[in-house]
This record gives C-alpha cells, structure tokens and sequence, in this order.
C-alpha cells in the first residue's frame, strides 16, 4: 500500500532535504522550528491489466455516451485527436499510453468497417512534434500506417483553410478549432492527465485551436482569476474552455472522451534515479553513495552533456486510471483519479514558499528550460498546485532553485529569445505587455513562418508562459531565485542569490526573521490542498 | 607654450600600434604623443588669429591615431610634428572667457589663400575641400593635424576667421566644445536622406552616436531611431535623446527584424534579414559593425559611416544582391534643410547643443599633465560610464603668459 502525501515539521534531526536544481541537485538544511516540508505520496498502485482497462473504459462509457463500438460505423469521419509532447513528463517509457489507447480504438474502428481516418497530434500553439516524438506517441504501427498518407499530422493553428469557427460562447468568446475535427462524425480526444488542469473541455476547446479562440482565455485576467488554475471549480481557464465546450457540444461536435492517469513513479524504484523518490530520512548508505556520485559526475560535466542525459530520460510511469465517455463526466472521475495521487492535506499558509526547479516544463521537452520557462514552471505550474489556498501567504517569499541559464533553443523557441531581449528589458508587468506586445508577436509573420514550417513555438507562448505566473506575481511580495544566472534572474524582474541561506536572508526583509517555511518536495508531483 | 605634440617617430609609433592593441589608450604612454614646451605657431597669414584654447575634446579619431590604428590613408593630408585637438573652445588673445570662439577646424580652400576656391568650398561642403594638401599651409585636413596651425591640445593655436564661431555668453564652455562633434552628427544625420516614418537604426552610443541620435529627432522625420549602447549611462542617455530603442549590440538584429516586421533566412537563429530598417547609420566604423550595419539593413537601403572606418573585411555580396547604398559622412558645412533653405552645419549645432542641453555629455577634464589618464579614460568612456573627455587648459599656467 503505498503511502500518501505528507507534511513534515523539520526539526534539528532532519537531515537535509532534496531541491531539484535543473540537470543538478542540491541537497539543503532548512532552519528548524520553523519549516515544513510537503511530500508527495508514494507511487500509486497501477492498473494490472491495462489492456483490458483501455478496453473496458470504452465499452463502458460514462455520461450520455454511447459506448465506442456503437459510435463507429461504416462510412464515417473518424478523427482521433492526442495529447503532444508537452505530456507526460518526463516523456514515458514505451509504450507510451496514447499508443496503447489509440491502437484500440483503431482496432475497433476497423472492426465497425470504417475507414476515413486521421489523427491529429492536438498540440494548440506548441511547436510541432517530430517524427521521432510522434512515433514515440503512437507507436511505430500507428506511425507507419497513417503518417505516409497525410492522415497523421500535428495541428496548424495558423492554417486558415482548416480552422472552422464553430461559434462565441454568451460571454462572446470565439470557439475555432481544426476543421477536420470540428466536421468529423466522431471526435476521439486521447488524454494523458498528469495534473488536474488536464483534460475536460480544454482538450478539445485549447489543443485543437488557434490563437482567435485561446486570446479568450490564455490572457493576464483570467489567470489572475484561477486560484487555482489546477483547481478547475476555482479556475476561470477552465470556466472559460467549459463554456467553448458548451459551444462544441451545442454546434453539434461529437467528442468521445478518453482520460488517462498516471502514477508518481517518475525516476524509478531501482537505479541511480530512484533515490530522488525517497524521502531524505530513508535513504540507505547505498542511497547516499549512489546520490553523492551522481552528484559529483554531474557537478563536473559540462552543461550540454547534463541536459543531452537528464533530456534522455524515459519515465516509468504506469496508468492509474482510465475512463471515457461523455468530456465532462469523464472528468470528474479523471479529477478524482488524479487527487488520489497528488492532493497532500496541508494546514495554513507559511511566510515563505521554497521549491526547486527540475530540468523539465511541458515546453522544454528535447530543449533548453530558458529563463521565461524557468518563470513559467516556478511561478506557473508549481506555485498553482494547490487547492484552496496558496501554501504561502499573500505577500510572502518564493524562493526558487535553478541555474537559469540565459540561454535559449533558438529553433523551438524563437519568439522567447526576443520577448526576453526585448519585452523583459521593458517591463515585466504582464498587464503592461499584453497590452503593449502580444498582438505583434502573435501576428509577426517569421513566428508564424517558423511554426508552420519549422519546430517553433507560437510567436504568442512565450505571452502565455508570462501569464501563467500572473496570479503569483500578484500574490507574492518577492520572487528569489537560488544560483541562478544573474543577468537572467534580474531580467525577470526576481532577485538573485547564491545560496539559499542568502535567500533566506532576503526574505526576511520583506516578512520578518522569523518567517516559517514551507518547502514544497516537488517532483514527483504533489498538490497542497491548504485549508 | 605647453602642447601635446604628435611626431613622426616610427619606434614609437610601433609601441603605440602595440600597446594600443593590448590596451586601447595605451598608445598615448609609449607612443609619438608627448607633452612639450614649444613656440607658439606663428601666424601663416595677416587675417589670421591667435587663439587660447579652453577645453578641447579627445574625438576617436584622435585615439585612433594615439593608438596606431588609423589608416595610411591620411599620410599625405596631415604633417608632422602637428599638436592635436580640434574640438575646441577658445578665448581670443588678450581675453579670457569674454570673446570665447568655437572653431571650424577644416582647412578649406580660404584657410589655404587658395582663390578662386574649389567647388566643394564654393558650394559651401568644407568637408569636400580638394585642396587640403594644397595653398598657403602644410597638408592637413584639419586643424589639429596641420603642424601650421597648432590644435587644441595645447595652450595657444591660430585660426583663420572664417574658421572662428562666437559662443554666446550664456553658454557653458562644455557646452561649446561639444559644438564640433554635434555638426559631425548633424552631418551625418541629414546626409542619410531619411524620410517620413523611416526606421533608423544607429549602430554605437559613443559621443558621436549619441549626438547623432539627437540630430536624427531634431532635424530628420526618423520615426523609428533603435541604438545600440553597450554600457547603462549610454542606453539612459541614448532614450533621453531620442532614441526610441536601446539595444545590446548582441541583439540588434532580433530587434530590427521584431521591429521592421520582416522575416528572416534562419530556423530560429537569424542568419540574414529578409528586409531591415531604412537607413543605418554606423557610428562605430570598424569590421563588426559595418558587417552589421549591411546586415540589418533593408534592400535598397542606405548605410551612412559617420564613424571613422580604417581597413574592413567585408563581404560585400548582400550589397550588391540588396542594392545597398553605403556611404560616407564626414565633418560638415553646409546643409540644405527641408524646406529647401541652406544653413552652415556649425548653426545647425549651436542651436541642437543648447536645445538638446548637449553639455552634459562632457563627463571629465584633464590637465595636459595628465595626458596619459586622460587618453586611457576617453579609450574606455563606455565602460567607465563617461561619454567626452576632454583637456581643461583653463588653468595652466603658460595660458596666461604674454
């Protein structure tokens, strides 16, 4: 039975705690009496037969579905739309879920006589997915059937000829999404829910979309308004993708649903990795040795090579859960699936937040984690694991660990370089650049070039990741980054510090020398749900 | 009279080509510049004056040649020995800070009692003389690089009165002696033929990009100005003058494509503009930012060099195949304004310096003592967070001797 989630008062018998430091590690004494420490549950138990799960999820749908068989006949549009490389991370061992989903419902597709197929890598404003990461995805079978015909491809947001707008939702937001998906008699949406903000309505409402429709929602207010954005009842992202879901559903878009989860089985129980799912009391002799070697080879190679191991690195993930059906019953099973995992109950709010930062963000997969990614997954996606409340007062300290380095991957991420060269030396006030910015970069003719024809993101992401930290920003009373570039750190508007013990010191100017601390030990993933 | 004198001295010259190399400046310790008492230069002609300089500007050009690294080309339009310095304010003998002048250093055609003058004199462009290796003095193209007429590095010089402009009584002698660099900007700036809305880009915030930025706002309808500064003073005063955006030299090509909206050859990185800004004035002069400069500019563009260029490699290819126009911005005279009237640059400066407040710029005074940290703060103005350095002769001693 593996062991839930939680939190640990550090007193003086705490032996130091693990912070991820991008492709490195830092292993740091937190002040005792006055620190806490979030852990994430152990890996939960994973589904025996997955197969046979996949099987029975589809036949056995939930809500006003019919199971999949009964939806397939002969003669019909059959699109099945997948989750990109932006999920899971890391990327997972072979073979991958959407490959075992999608092999399925192509079995049973084929069975039912029909044979106007496509599938469509759901990737938004993401860069495209190579042929490398598609195989990866689907599977050589899959890979080999369909991508030599034009029927296995990645979204174009930018492609006027294929996006279809469906209609405006009662708040007047645009709904346009892929005209392949929009005019096919059944939508098949493949899930993989590593986090709660996954899945629902915004599969379909975001990841099959364009820029017209996500500006609706991928915007500085709403996020300032999803408190938070992986609480989808308190999330106005997901209000918003809810409603274009009611536009889809209404305009007659058939979706049949699939939802996966995963367990926190995230570096392995055997081999050098598996010690950074221990908890730092429990690790054996062998664990030190193995961490303190490991630690030494990374210290002394050079930043390149680091990133070439850590980027090759292939989960052990294993599914939790699966469940298809109707989109919005379908995810509330998949939430419930997903808290089992992740929810860690935690009382109160502390003074200070730490965190540190590993090598990876659902848009570095195979990349360089730039300074605007950095921002995105501390102040984005980490901060915003929680439920009810932030685990660090408004007006308090995040102190985050990573190198930042002030680099970046100039083919997958064009539009970042200039946003940071450029918008960040300006203002780093996210209401001050969407109004100022956004819609130059997202109509700028050589982003659109470069992620049409190329491997880049949307001129418009490096925005959104902007955003993403929006809510953050305006609760925090100052951001700290721990041995990170400092040219970099100041760009983004944060304070540098090299150690943390420095940090701490920081901190205290703004809430007191006796701040309390709460360290969130993240990954593998953890949600606080802070009452 | 005490004077800094530049001699023909090939062992030093060669130290100086050295030490400049390891140190930008350090020609000046080890190099033919030295501090000397010498007779004041006599008066080549009867019209001719006396001058007394008060401060008097380090120019690039200069530390080019204290370091070396200027071109032969300008073997034959100087003579040696010749005392540098030829941004200057000075006080007309027998006043002291009552007839103060700023002097037009060119040596043209009326300088030389050259008549009838050459066409370019006759036109007004000083700049073009044809005549300056010619006439009544020794080669030199300006004052301060003819061993007639003295420079400014010194205590006492001539000046023929068509060179002479009288500084009003409330402007400050900083102000004054930036009057020389500011009509080179100037020039430079209305050379380029900018029109309504062109995206210009300035490559350098050196004195003289900074002045030329100014002169860009002021004089042109430049909509877009983007400098690069490499140093915080430079950027703060770059968008004080006018630039709309200041760039790390690193950057500008991101910036200029962002900005012009043009696409660009290169999956990410950016090896070639596909368009560019209209016109591109290098300010810098040297291999890396003439390659910029042809880099970011649009076809059919225009690139001016008004800093001082020596030899370049460049691959001139993009030029050819874009229709690139690139020319060359040198001193001053006089410029023809859009409303078609004609006015001496020298006008144009007194009124760009008062206007723009162009005094500040002057960020420290040395003695001629002290020569040697004089050159080396000017060699590095950017990093030491300074813009013109300049001699102080207000206060030496030979100044005030019969």
């Amino acid at each position: 039975m593996p062991r839930p989630g939680f939190v640990l008062d550090v007193d003086r018998a705490t032996p130091p705690v693990l912070f991820h430091h991008g492709e490195n590690f830092k292993l740091e004494k937190l002040p005792p009496g006055r620190s806490r420490i979030i852990y994430p549950g152990e890996p939960l138990e994973p589904l025996d037969d997955i197969e046979g799960a996949i099987h029975h999820a589809l036949v056995n749908p939930h809500g006003d579905s019919e199971p999949l068989p009964a939806l397939l006949r002969p003669g019909m549009r059959l699109t099945i739309a997948f989750d990109d490389i932006s999920l899971p991370l890391p990327p997972m061992k072979r073979p991958d879920i959407r490959q075992r989903v999608i092999e399925q419902v192509l079995d049973l597709a084929a069975a039912a006589g029909v044979d106007d197929v496509e599938l469509i890598a759901a990737l938004a404003l993401h860069r495209r997915m190579t042929e490398d990461e598609l195989r990866h995805a689907v599977g050589d079978r899959v890979y080999d059937a369909f991508a030599p015909h034009g029927l296995l491809y990645n979204h174009d947001a930018e492609d006027p000829d294929n996006l279809t707008l469906i209609g405006t939702t009662d708040q007047g937001e645009e709904v346009e999404i892929n005209k392949r998906a929009a005019e096919s008699d059944l939508l098949v949406y493949v899930n993989i829910n590593i986090v709660s903000m996954d899945g629902g309505w915004k599969s379909t409402a975001t990841g099959l979309s364009s820029y017209r429709s996500l500006r609706h929602h991928h915007n500085v207010k709403t996020m300032q308004h999803s408190k938070s954005f992986m609480d989808r009842h308190a999330s106005e992202l997901h209000s918003s993708n809810w409603r274009m879901g009611k536009v889809l559903r209404d305009s007659g878009v058939k979706v049949f649903q699939i939802e996966t989860t995963i367990n926190n089985n995230v570096f392995g129980t055997e081999g050098p990795m598996s010690v950074l799912q221990k908890r730092e009391w429990e690790w054996t002799t062998r664990d030190r040795v193995a961490f303190m070697g490991m630690k030494a080879g990374l210290d002394r190679m050079p930043a390149r090579t680091r990133r070439s191991i850590f980027q090759s690195w292939r989960a052990p993930h294993q599914m939790t859960s699966v469940q298809a059906g109707e989109v919005e019953a379908v995810h509330e099973v998949t939430t419930a699936n997903v808290y089992k995992q992740h929810l860690v109950p935690v009382e109160g709010q502390t003074d200070i937040l730490t965190m540190g930062l590993p090598y990876i963000c659902p848009y570095n997969v195979n990349s360089i984690m730039n300074p605007i990614l950095v921002m995105c997954l501390g102040l984005g996606y980490f901060f915003n694991l929680y439920r009810g409340k932030p685990p660090v007062r408004e007006g308090g300290v995040l102190i985050m660990s990573h190198p930042t380095p002030w680099e970046f991957h100039p083919v997958h991420h064009p539009s970042y370089i200039d946003f940071f060269e450029q918008v960040l030396a300006e203002t780093t006030d996210p209401i001050e650049i969407e109004a100022k910015y956004e819609k130059s970069f997202a109509e700028d003719e050589w982003y659109r070039h470069l992620y049409r024809t190329s491997y880049a993101y949307h001129g418009v992401h490096p925005f959104y990741m902007w955003y993403w930290g929006a809510h953050a920003m305006q609760h925090l009373g100052q951001v700290i980054i721990v041995g990170g570039d400092v040219r970099a750190v100041r760009r983004l508007g944060f304070k540098p510090a090299s150690t943390l013990q420095d940090a701490l010191e920081m901190a205290s100017d703004t809430v007191g020398r006796d701040a309390t601390i709460t360290h969130l030990h993240n990954p593998p993933i953890l949600m606080a749900d802070v009452t | 009279m005490k004077a800094l004198q530049f001699e023909r001295n090939v062992p030093r010259y060669a130290a100086a080509v050295l030490a400049g190399r390891a140190m930008p400046g350090a020609g000046a310790r080890v190099g033919p510049l030295r501090l000397r008492d010498l007779d004041a230069p006599r008066l080549p002609g009867p019209d001719w004056v006396e001058l007394r300089p008060r401060l008097s500007g380090i120019c690039g050009s200069d530390l080019a040649t204290i370091d070396g690294t200027s071109s032969r080309y300008f073997e034959p339009i100087v003579s040696f020995p010749f005392v540098p310095g030829h941004e200057i304010v000075a006080d007309r003998k027998g006043t002291d800070g009552s007839d103060r002048v700023v002097v037009e250093p060119v040596l043209g055609c009326v300088t030389r009692n050259i008549n009838p003058v050459c066409a370019a004199c006759a036109r007004g462009d000083l700049g073009n003389c044809e005549r300056i290796a010619f006439g009544d003095l020794e080669p030199g193209l300006q004052t301060g690089f003819c061993c007639d007429t003295g420079g400014g590095w010194s205590t006492r010089m001539v000046a023929h009165p068509s060179q002479i402009h009288p500084v009003p009584a409330d402007m400050s002698d900083e102000a004054a002696v930036i009057v020389e660099p500011t009509a080179c900007a100037i020039h430079g700036a209305l050379a380029a033929g900018i029109r309504d809305g062109d995206t210009v880009v300035v490559i350098g915030s050196g004195t003289l990009g900074l002045l030329t930025i100014a002169a860009l706002r002021a004089y042109t309808p430049a909509s877009i100005i983007m400098a690069t500064a490499k140093y915080p003073a430079q950027r703060e005063l770059a968008q004080e003058l006018g630039a709309t955006q200041v760039i790390a030299p690193s950057e500008l090509k991101r910036a200029v494509r962002r900005t012009t909206g043009t696409l660009a050859l290169g999956d990410g990185d950016i090896d070639r503009l596909a368009g560019g800004a209209d016109v591109v004035v290098d300010c810098v002069g040297s291999e890396a930012s003439v390659t910029e400069a042809l880099a970011v500019v649009r076809p059919k563009g225009r690139v001016a060099m008004v800093g001082m260029p020596g030899h370049v490699h460049v691959d001139l290819t993009g030029l050819w195949q874009r229709e690139i126009t690139l020319f060359g911005a040198y001193a001053y005279g006089t410029e023809t304004l859009d409303d078609g009237s004609r006015r001496r640059t020298f006008d144009l400066a007194f009124d760009l310096v008062r206007g723009a407040d162009l005094g500040r710029l002057v960020t420290a005074t040395y003695p001629l003592s002290r020569f040697t940290d004089a050159v080396a703060h000017a060699a590095a103005a950017g990093p030491r967070g300074a813009v013109k350095i300049a001699f102080d002769l207000r206060n030496e001693r030979e100044r005030t001797r019969a």
